[in-house]
């Protein structure tokens, strides 16, 4: 078995703020192998925005990693020095987050900013700065790309701002592209050009994607393997179809049936009734989907609560599985 | 709402202290005002030529001025009318403004040109010129003085209140009041100013400094306020005379206290702004 | 069966900035020439991207805003001879009302719940008495399945889900015969969106309201509405029932729009992406089709002649010369 690109073991993050501290990670835990795309799937307050920014460290101030490790083939990146994490970050290890032409500096134009993040990791002379920047732009498939290297992201649709996005975030070379909801506020006709972009890319160069999305069938359609997440938890891992064929958590299930796309009427639809636990609150159980399950048994309230193996590359964490 | 207030309130105090300073010094030159003429040791218009031109000392703190008066009682006394100078210019300026800037704001259109062109005329002249100008066109009296300081802040509250209800006017919740039926004055006043309110009062807490600066400076020139009457300008403008014969005490403690006014109104506007602007919550 | 909302070539033409001073303005074809027809008690869905103006056409029929031409019709008379702020003041503002899309935004932030749903109900059923106010008020939160105990609380302090029921609350309450939903649950988890879809048409069906439901998802469209139409650059270019155009898209634009679309089950329509840039909405050439440029079965016929909306039978509509 060889040894993943990323290793996240048993992270546990939290946030201090003014009513109180936040748990929002407890002990996550997942591998993503070298040329995989993986999804994390989870909706809003489940921690996969905060599993991503932890990785590439760029975590708020107020955030703190109280435990956990996050391998790199084999380094902790997590003990890394500042100098040595600047680096890796770009060169190694890249993201891409939502809303694209926020993500971009409004006042300088396109090819200065991906010119930027060359010159910043790989020392090469200036003009081989910029051909390696025309090429990024090539590579994406934006059309006419030297002249588009002048052009400022308000002059550019989502869709191409994003891409020159995926762009800078590919310049180096990394081996690992994390995708902070990549698509969110793309049109989906876009939105198919660029996942189809972005999993074109992966595939060429073997590079692994962690994609973060809230939209589990978009995940079903490009990922190979899943990683739910619920409130601060990874609750269940598994390669795609299996998760989506047959789900081991509860909240997977349930989830996976309030998709429009997988019903036919909507009577068949379902909602999650209730709402996420107050991850302030420090008495929280060890399983945070308890209070809403439908199969919970009295066993779900004792602690120590792990994901553990239920078959060839799959996890969940559950006391009562499906 | 209030609740949410206190509570960001309370937690801003104990994080920020310079906000905590702001708030105790108001209080002191609020306690100045109201209570000033009572908690002076000495008559301010008492005077006395015996003890004229004392420098400070046990029994007068701040020194005596020519006329043997007390000083500290003075420019304690004085609080009170320069605060009074103040808020009442910027009241009237801020209501009167907010109005204005309020409906040419959601109007839009020619309304909206022709105020600002001349909102515009009005900041192009030297505001501290035109309230002189006001003040000698008008009469030197402490009410004209009032009315020229409302007017130069005119602009300012026009131009904030225009823009916070430009940003605000096509917010869904107002699309929302218009297909409930609100008329749009139901819209202006129920649904925007309400949440236009705190940028305004921010802006005023600032003003009230600036203010008190205006009808002192007016006041050191000879307009509006008259001697004897005990008022930080005057004060200023009388012991400017002493400084170069030694008696810097005259024209020292006025300023002194102008400038702490000042100031505490500056840092008073800083912490508002921490406090309401929700955006700057946590 | 008449038609509770017709519009007739219904135009919303945006005047931009003229080029040279005394030239002429360009101008913005956001809405052109919309016939759309909405039955009482019937859920019709707007699909389309960002662009396609469907929003201006959601704030048309919600008589937000004046079209530049064309009338809409409500039971038959016209509401557009009128203007918007007329309508506003009319009685038959209640008839049609909007649920908007962010349910943070549309929520004033410093009113309470119940003085959210209490102010329409004021103004548009002027009651004044607070008991019968506040029975009102009651029972709408009731029918939305809002606890009453969210009735003091101010938006800040509910969830999505909540905010989004207050926003339907507010519209229901005061009984009108259309609603105007602009992407409603597109801000909503998924977990969350089932209770706000089954909810409206619980309303829809109990109170035979008619829903426009204005959505870039068509899989949501899918389950709550018995006819789709599909927009481009401000035309409809297909309508039809749900079964026809999404089981049987005719418009090559809505067949790569729902191969675009991610499913959980695969589907078995063909697999296609859209190359080139779409036209500008800005001054658009009247002869050619508006899908030019990107359509992958573009011929000459289609850049002499733009196509009309035609009925391929049984009341399926399409914009193509080769549907």
């Amino acid at each position: 078995m060889t040894q993943p690109l990323l290793s996240v073991k048993n992270l546990t993050v939290e946030f201090k703020t003014r009513t109180g501290t936040v748990h929002a990670l407890e002990n996550v835990s997942f591998d993503i192998g070298a040329g995989q795309i993986i999804g994390i799937i989870g909706e809003s307050g489940s921690g996969k925005s905060v599993c991503a920014y932890t990785i590439m460290g760029i975590l708020d101030r107020a955030a703190r990693v109280t435990s956990g490790e996050i391998l790199f083939e084999g380094r902790d990146v997590l003990a890394m020095r500042r100098a040595e994490r600047n680096q890796w970050r770009g060169a190694e290890a890249s993201i891409i987050f939502q809303s694209p032409r926020t993500a971009l500096n409004p006042i300088r134009s396109v090819g200065d900013q991906i010119c930027d993040v060359i010159a910043r990791h790989l020392p090469v002379p200036a003009a081989e700065v910029r051909k390696r920047a025309i090429d990024a732009l090539r590579q994406v498939r934006i059309p006419d790309p030297e002249r588009r290297m002048k052009a400022y992201p308000y002059e550019l649709s989502g869709g191409l701002c994003q891409r020159v996005g995926i762009a800078s975030a590919l310049a180096c070379s990394p081996r690992l592209l994390i995708a902070d909801e990549p698509t969110t506020g793309l049109d989906v006709t876009t939105q198919a050009v660029v996942m189809d972009l972005m999993r074109d890319l992966a595939r060429a160069r073997g590079l692994a994607v962690a994609l973060i999305t809230h939209d589990l069938a978009l995940a079903s359609e490009y990922c190979d393997h899943l990683a739910i997440m619920h409130a601060g938890h990874v609750v269940e891992t598994g390669p795609t179809t299996q998760v989506i064929a047959a789900p081991r958590h509860p909240y997977t299930q349930r989830l996976l049936r309030s998709v429009p796309s997988s019903v036919t009427c909507l009577a068949d639809l379902e909602a999650i009734d209730g709402s996420l636990p107050d991850l302030r609150r420090n008495d929280l159980s060890p399983c945070r989907f308890a209070e809403r399950c439908t199969r919970r048994l009295s066993t779900c309230d004792a602690p120590a609560l792990h994901l553990e193996n239920s078959g060839p590359g799959r996890f969940v964490a559950c006391r009562n599985p499906l | 709402m209030t609740r949410a207030t206190l509570d960001t309130l309370r937690y801003n105090l104990r994080e920020n202290r310079l906000n905590l300073v702001a708030f105790l010094l108001f209080a002191l030159i609020l306690l100045c005002a109201i209570f000033g003429p009572w908690l002076a040791p000495y008559d301010p218009l008492q005077s006395n030529a015996d003890v004229a031109l004392q420098p400070p000392s046990a029994q007068h703190w701040f020194g005596t001025d020519q006329l043997g008066r007390d000083l500290f009682s003075r420019v304690l006394t004085a609080t009170r009318l320069d605060l009074t100078l103040a808020f009442s210019a910027v009241i009237l300026s801020c209501t009167i403004g907010s109005i204005i800037g309020a409906i040419v704001g959601y109007r839009g259109g020619i309304v909206d040109g022709v105020t600002s062109r001349l909102v515009d005329v009005l900041m192009a002249f030297p505001l501290f010129v035109l309230a002189m100008a006001m003040v000698a066109a008008l009469g030197n009296s402490i009410i004209n003085v009032i009315y020229a300081t409302a007017v130069i802040n005119l602009p300012f509250y026009i131009r904030l209140t225009r823009t916070e209800v430009r940003v605000r006017r096509d917010l869904a919740y107002v699309e929302a009041a218009k297909v409930a039926g609100a008329s749009d004055f139901r819209i202006l006043t129920k649904f925007l100013l309400p949440n236009v309110a705190s940028p305004i009062v921010i802006q005023a807490s600032v003003n009230l400094g600036w203010a008190v600066l205006n009808a002192a400076g007016l006041s050191f020139l000879g307009l509006g306020v008259k001697p004897p009457t005990p008022e930080w300008g005057i004060m200023v403008a009388e012991g400017a005379k002493f400084i170069t014969s030694g008696e810097w005490w005259i024209a020292f403690f006025p300023s002194l206290a102008l400038m702490l006014t000042v100031f505490t109104f500056n840092l008073l506007g800083d912490a508002l702004r921490d406090i309401l602007d929700p955006r700057m919550r946590t | 069966m008449t038609d509770l909302l017709a519009t007739r070539d219904l135009e919303m033409h945006f005047p931009m900035e003229r080029r040279s001073f005394l030239g002429p303005r360009d101008r913005l074809h956001a809405v052109d020439g919309i016939n759309l027809r909405i039955s009482a008690g019937e859920a019709v869905g707007l699909v389309g991207e960002s662009g396609c103006g469907k929003s201006t056409l959601s704030r048309l029929i919600c008589r937000l805003a004046d079209p530049t031409a064309g009338e809409i019709l409500l039971n038959g008379r016209s509401i557009t001879d009128k203007s918007a702020a007329e309508f506003g003041r009319s009685p038959l503002r209640r008839q049609i009302q909007m649920v908007f899309q962010d349910p943070t935004e549309s929520l004033a932030p410093h009113l309470t719940v119940f003085e959210l749903i209490a102010d329409p109900v004021r103004r548009l059923l002027g009651v004044t008495d607070k008991t019968l106010l506040a029975k009102t008020v009651r029972d709408s939160a009731t029918a939305v399945n809002l606890p009453e105990a969210l009735l003091t609380r101010y938006p800040h302090q509910l969830s999505g889900g909540q905010k989004a029921r207050v926003g339907i609350a507010r519209a229901v309450a005061v009984n009108p015969r259309l609603m105007v939903l602009d992407e409603p649950t597109s801000a909503l988890d998924v977990s969350v969106q089932a209770t706000v879809l089954q909810l409206l048409d619980k309303l829809r069906r109990e109170r035979g309201i008619a829903l426009l439901f204005v959505s870039h998802d068509l899989t949501v469209v899918r389950l709550l509405c018995q006819r789709i139409a599909v927009m481009y650059l401000g035309q409809i270019v297909e309508e039809g029932s749900t079964a026809q155009v999404y089981d049987g898209p005719r418009h090559p634009y809505t067949r790569a729009l729902l191969s675009a679309v991610p499913t959980l089950q695969p589907r078995a329509v063909k697999r296609q992406r859209l190359e080139g840039e779409p036209q500008t909405p800005i001054n658009p050439s009247p002869s050619r089709c508006r899908f030019g440029g990107r359509c992958p079965i573009e011929a000459g016929l289609c850049i002499e002649k733009a196509p009309d909306l035609r009925d391929l039978g049984g009341g399926h509509l399409a914009r193509c010369h080769f549907a």
